[in-house]
């Protein structure tokens, strides 16, 4: 049975098609449909209903050591009122997940894992607790809302104190308040653009909704479903759980050595990491040359042999070319290769391009 | 919902107008919506033959791809080329932008007619 988030009436009543997703039920679009929703957050501004992601709070005297042990990023030097990001691995050195963190306090930290993920991970993180440190899991606390675009900052400043608003890229405030609501609101997002996420209490959320899009109107604000936010971050060369992760690809198979620090103390993964180093596939950027579009799963050929297979594709609106993701042999990882990919039966030609599709100028 | 009283449908949400042994094929405007913005369409060769409930062409939104079903018999005279090129004449016109011209048509027994196809969408 899916969830709904404190936000599906007010999705319906502004034509959201609905869809379930990681154990909700959400919008996919709204009437406007994915590529004009698509256009918006790059033109200027879309709002997404991201309840469904998972809140889960550490803290406690231990809860930076086992921060330190569940994720592969380093948090030691990390300062209050930042987020960073961090991949979780499994023993196998496998991805569990992947999420955000917010430094509330030096004991206390706010994860915000993927939809489907939050229970697993949950499970986790209480399975290879040790010391002293609470976990709780506060998803039904929270609901989330995403302003991304380039007119976001204009539009959220009509409804807060703009000198307080979070400035630096991956910084937040709490209790801001925006149309009257309380809110934690982060310079974060999963598009590319410019944006904020808000956090607020989800018998709220729907008010703040509606005030974001009333005060974006002129803007040209526009709700935007998880089509979009899925081509957008796409477009924007992210990696997504489930497509371009699992529970057995590798943090350095998807690309994602920066946030994975080998000379830290031990972490879940680290030993089996070094013995899969250096990896034999890697996430890859293609854009199609022939005609056609290629999706998830589609294999992908070069000189004749098969090398790999596709992760995510589509036809990014913004860039306006068929473009995919996908997880291939290194020795034909190199920008500029031409690759084969088999769609439904046809050998469709097409490039290597260095990620990301796109790139906020 | 748009459902034109001069077409025959069927119900994998095609269109067709049938005019003597020949009929024009499209998709219908609840599938257009359906399937949200298209962005894609592969089309088959004008000598193509067609059968009843055989896939002849697909379009793909952002989201997926969906085949394109025959209502009916026959052999293809004319494709709409116009459409590779802007696949979205059919999310803003459905029963304008027709995808193929068929002669020699058979197989016309079992059409919806627009009450029809009516009932069978709001059954969902």
């Amino acid at each position: 049975m899916e969830k709904k988030t404190p936000l599906y009436d007010l999705h319906l009543e502004l034509g959201g098609k609905i869809v379930p997703f990681g154990g909700y039920l959400l919008p996919v679009q709204y009437e406007t449909g994915v590529i004009k929703e698509h256009m918006a957050v790059r033109t200027a501004c879309g709002l997404f209903d991201v309840s469904h992601m998972g809140e889960i709070l550490i803290k406690g005297p231990d809860a930076l050591s086992n921060l330190q042990r569940f994720l592969t990023n380093d948090f030691t030097n990390f300062e209050v009122g930042r987020v960073r990001y961090s991949p979780i691995c499994n023993e196998e050195g496998g991805i569990v997940d992947d999420l955000i963190v917010y430094k509330f306090a030096e004991d206390e930290y706010f994860l915000v894992p993927n939809a489907a993920n939050k229970d697993k991970d949950f499970a986790w993180f209480q399975q290879h607790a040790t010391g002293d440190v609470e976990i709780l899991d506060l998803s039904d606390k929270y609901a989330q809302l995403a302003l991304q675009g380039p007119k976001a900052k204009e539009i959220i400043s009509k409804l807060t104190d703009e000198s307080l608003l979070p400035t630096k890229y991956y910084s937040f405030v709490r209790d801001l308040t925006v149309a009257g609501v309380p809110c934690l609101v982060s310079r974060t997002g999963y598009t590319g653009e410019l944006g904020y996420e808000l956090y607020c209490a989800p018998d709220q959320v729907a008010g703040l909704m509606k005030a974001l899009l009333e005060a974006g109107r002129e803007e040209g604000l526009i709700p935007c479903g998880l089509g979009a936010r899925d081509t957008l971050r796409l477009e924007a060369g992210m990696p997504l759980y489930g497509h371009e992760m699992s529970d057995d690809i590798t943090p350095f198979e998807a690309g994602l050595d920066m946030f994975v620090k080998m000379d830290k103390d031990d972490f879940i993964g680290k030993q089996a990491l070094k013995e899969k180093t250096p990896p034999t596939r890697i996430r890859v950027g293609m854009v199609l040359t022939d005609r056609g579009i290629a999706r998830e799963g589609s294999l992908v050929y070069h000189g004749g042999k098969e090398v790999g297979i596709t992760t995510s594709g589509t036809l990014l609106p913004y860039t306006n070319k068929a473009s995919a993701m996908a997880l291939l042999d290194p020795n034909v990882s190199e920008a500029g290769t031409e690759v084969e990919i088999d769609v439904r039966g046809r050998r469709l030609k097409a490039q290597i391009v260095p990620l990301p599709f796109y790139k906020r100028s | 919902m748009n459902i034109p009283k001069n077409l025959k449908y069927c119900a994998t949400h095609e269109w067709i107008l049938v005019e003597g042994d020949t009929a024009t094929i499209g998709i219908t405007d609840f599938a257009q919506k359906e399937l949200g913005d298209l962005v894609f369409i592969n089309l088959p060769n004008v000598d193509d033959e067609v059968a009843v409930d055989e896939a002849f062409a697909d379009v793909e939104s952002v989201k997926a791809v969906s085949d394109i079903i025959s209502p009916i018999n026959g052999v293809i005279y004319e494709v709409n080329e116009a459409l590779l090129d802007a696949p979205e004449m059919i999310n803003e016109d459905a029963y304008g932008a027709w995808i193929v011209k068929v002669k020699d048509v058979t197989g016309l027994e079992n059409l919806l007619d627009a009450d029809q196809y009516a009932d069978l969408i709001k059954e969902g």
